[in-house]
């Protein structure tokens, strides 16, 4: 097993101090990146081949590269350390181990981008990470690794926590802007996209905790060492947050590209009480469902990806043989309906809808159409048809379910029904207007 | 289950946060808090916790004061308070239990610490006791799922719980 990166200090004592920060040799990528030019700084980021760590697994210096350099506005950087993903609890764990190499990544990103003040977004339940930040940037404020003329490099940065009010839709990042800017956390429209005009109408650079707590480990040792590890497109180590049917949950650092079966297996201790593993979702709810069948797909971006799920955010959700996918669905239809920011009507009514329908298939009331609906639905909402994410992320979970646990879902709506008077109403598919006509898609 | 004990929450009655005026101390807090932001309003969320840690919960009393202050209308401070389910526009109890039910908890048997907790309490989700000691509420995911079942009382969470954990705890708020 290989040495952990980000958790490297997990276990040890004090280990959220700067004294152990420094222990292990903290401090010392920025030292390095400050006397580097900021383009240096990007291109080494790009090498790396560092991809986000958020979800979206979008190309970390890319995204930097999008800043403006001369737009005459200031420049912002924001952490995201809103994760609220069921499943996810990764960020968590890095505030609570290390927040000073959160704070290390977010001095070299700032430098990269030539921000002077950054924002960490918190969700709100993290009350005690909150705090656990704040002291973390009180003991770097006196030792001049944040303020003005850091190191004396003639680099200013400040760092201010923003605590979040318990909605899972600021995590996403338009978002999560709105929400800094003291309104109600309903995302925008992209484009254009934050790195253009973002917190204040200012370019902004949202990034992940995790993505955030490579870049120390990049600019120290390098980026063809960084790219070394994991695989060719997914470099680098990934913090898993393994729950549910597992001998022993948390969160477990790999390379990107260990099977799901190292993970579940060796790092987790397998499934308890000698139950067998029935389906498992490998980056967080949103992430389409995965049956046992599929325990050897590398931990990648690109092998979920053709496995048919994402990686996300990571948050693997290991379900044994026990489990009813049906109640399972209507679970996460649950956490949707209720996460919805009530914006865009596909997923507002979507959601809701679906919800609906799955609680009345649980009350053994469901009929065949409903499966049709559902299917419908799934297919309306996703895709373009709402301003962020959150559209797609509660479809793919309906598909997928009922995708690779169909029988399960036919069964609960055939068993001894009593006969339904009302007939629940029928989406228009996409064939049935032009503008969404896309030759050749059946989803189930 | 490491913490010490959680402390109540000061909720002040609905005659107290009739009509609110900041003190010096609220004043100086709410100064900080403009400091770091280049735009008054984005010191909504921040003002807004300072209140409901001070008062408990967000009477409208205190959304009029708040929009004065950061030059809002008390709608558009309203509109935001009723967006984040974290802001309580209603008095809660001293201890506010918040219990996740998403997914990872379920798995671990959160199902039946739900059922004891309302059982033991007598009151379902949404609603206060009697003697304004505990109000229950269900979350979703709390960002914790290896630890499931977890509550959430005040600003703490209690993870691994299963229904001999959660009667000693709430012996030791009883």
């Amino acid at each position: 097993m290989m040495k952990p990166l980000l958790l490297r200090a997990r276990g040890e004592r004090n280990s959220r101090s700067l004294t152990t920060y420094l222990r292990f040799g903290g401090y010392g990528a920025v030292k390095k990146a400050l006397i580097m030019d900021a383009r240096d700084v990007i291109k080494e980021i790009k090498a790396s081949g560092l991809r986000g760590r958020s979800g979206a697994g979008v190309p970390t210096g890319l995204k930097w590269g999008c800043v403006p350099k001369a737009s005459g506005k200031p420049k912002y950087l924001i952490c995201n350390a809103d994760e609220s993903e069921p499943g996810t609890f990764k960020d968590r764990e890095i505030i609570r181990v290390d927040p000073h190499l959160l704070l290390e990544g977010m001095i070299i990103a700032a430098y990269a981008i030539d921000a002077h003040k950054a924002y960490i977004y918190i969700r709100g339940e993290f009350f005690h990470e909150a705090q656990m930040l704040e002291h973390a940037i009180g003991e770097a404020y006196r030792k001049k690794y944040l303020g003005k003329n850091i190191l004396r490099t003639g680099f200013d940065l400040d760092i201010y926590v923003h605590r979040g009010a318990g909605a899972q839709i600021c995590s996403e990042e338009t978002a999560l802007i709105e929400s800094i800017e003291g309104r109600r956390g309903q995302p925008r429209l992209k484009p254009p996209f934050p790195a253009m005009a973002g917190l204040f109408g200012c370019p902004t650079i949202v990034n992940n905790v995790e993505t955030l707590a490579c870049l120390p480990h990049i600019l120290e040792n390098g980026a063809d060492w960084f790219a070394s590890i994991g695989t060719q497109e997914s470099t680098g180590t990934k913090l898993f947050s393994v729950s549910g049917h597992v001998e022993s949950p948390g969160v477990y650092e790999v390379p990107l590209g260990t099977t799901f079966r190292e993970i579940i297996e060796d790092h987790c201790g397998g499934i308890p009480n000698g139950r067998e593993l029935k389906a498992f979702i490998p980056g967080g709810s949103s992430a389409p469902v995965l049956t046992a069948a599929e325990i050897d797909t590398p931990a990648c971006f690109d092998a979920v990806a053709k496995a048919g799920s994402t990686l996300g955010s990571g948050g693997l959700i290991v379900m044994d043989e026990t489990v009813d996918m049906v109640w399972v669905l209507e679970n996460l239809l649950e956490f949707y309906a209720h996460e919805s920011c009530g914006q865009c009507t596909p997923c507002r009514e979507g959601s809701a809808w679906a919800l609906n329908i799955l609680r009345r298939i649980r009350c053994n009331q469901g009929c065949p159409e409903d499966l049709e609906t559902l299917c419908r639905i799934a297919d309306f909402a996703c895709r373009g048809m709402t301003i962020c994410p959150l559209g797609d992320a509660f479809c793919e979970p309906i598909r997928s379910f009922l995708d690779r646990f169909g029988g399960e879902f036919r069964a609960a709506v055939t068993s001894g029904n009593p006969p339904r008077v009302v007939k629940a109403p029928i989406l228009p598919t996409r064939r049935d207007q032009s503008m969404f006509a896309k030759p050749g898609t059946e989803s189930c | 289950m490491s913490q010490d004990q959680t402390p109540p929450l000061t909720v002040a009655s609905h005659d107290e946060v009739k009509e609110i005026h900041f003190d010096g101390e609220m004043e100086d807090r709410i100064k900080n808090i403009l400091g770091r932001y280049s735009e008054t309003q984005a010191a909504l969320l921040p003002v807004l916790w300072a209140c409901q840690e001070r008062w408990g919960w967000i009477s409208a009393g205190i959304m009029e004061a708040i929009a004065e202050r950061l030059a809002l209308s008390p709608a558009f401070v309203e509109s935001v308070v009723t967006f984040y389910t974290m802001f309580r526009s209603r008095p809660p109890g001293r201890f506010h239990l918040q219990v996740c039910t998403t997914l990872s908890c379920r798995l671990c048997g959160a199902g039946p610490v739900i059922d004891e907790l309302k059982r033991t309490l007598g009151i379902d989700f949404g609603e206060t006791t009697p003697d304004g000691r505990f109000t229950l509420s269900d979350v979703k995911c709390l960002g914790v799922c290896g630890e499931g079942p977890v509550i959430q009382i005040n600003d703490d969470y209690y993870t691994r719980l299963n229904t001999e954990e959660l009667g000693r705890l709430l012996d030791e708020f009883k």
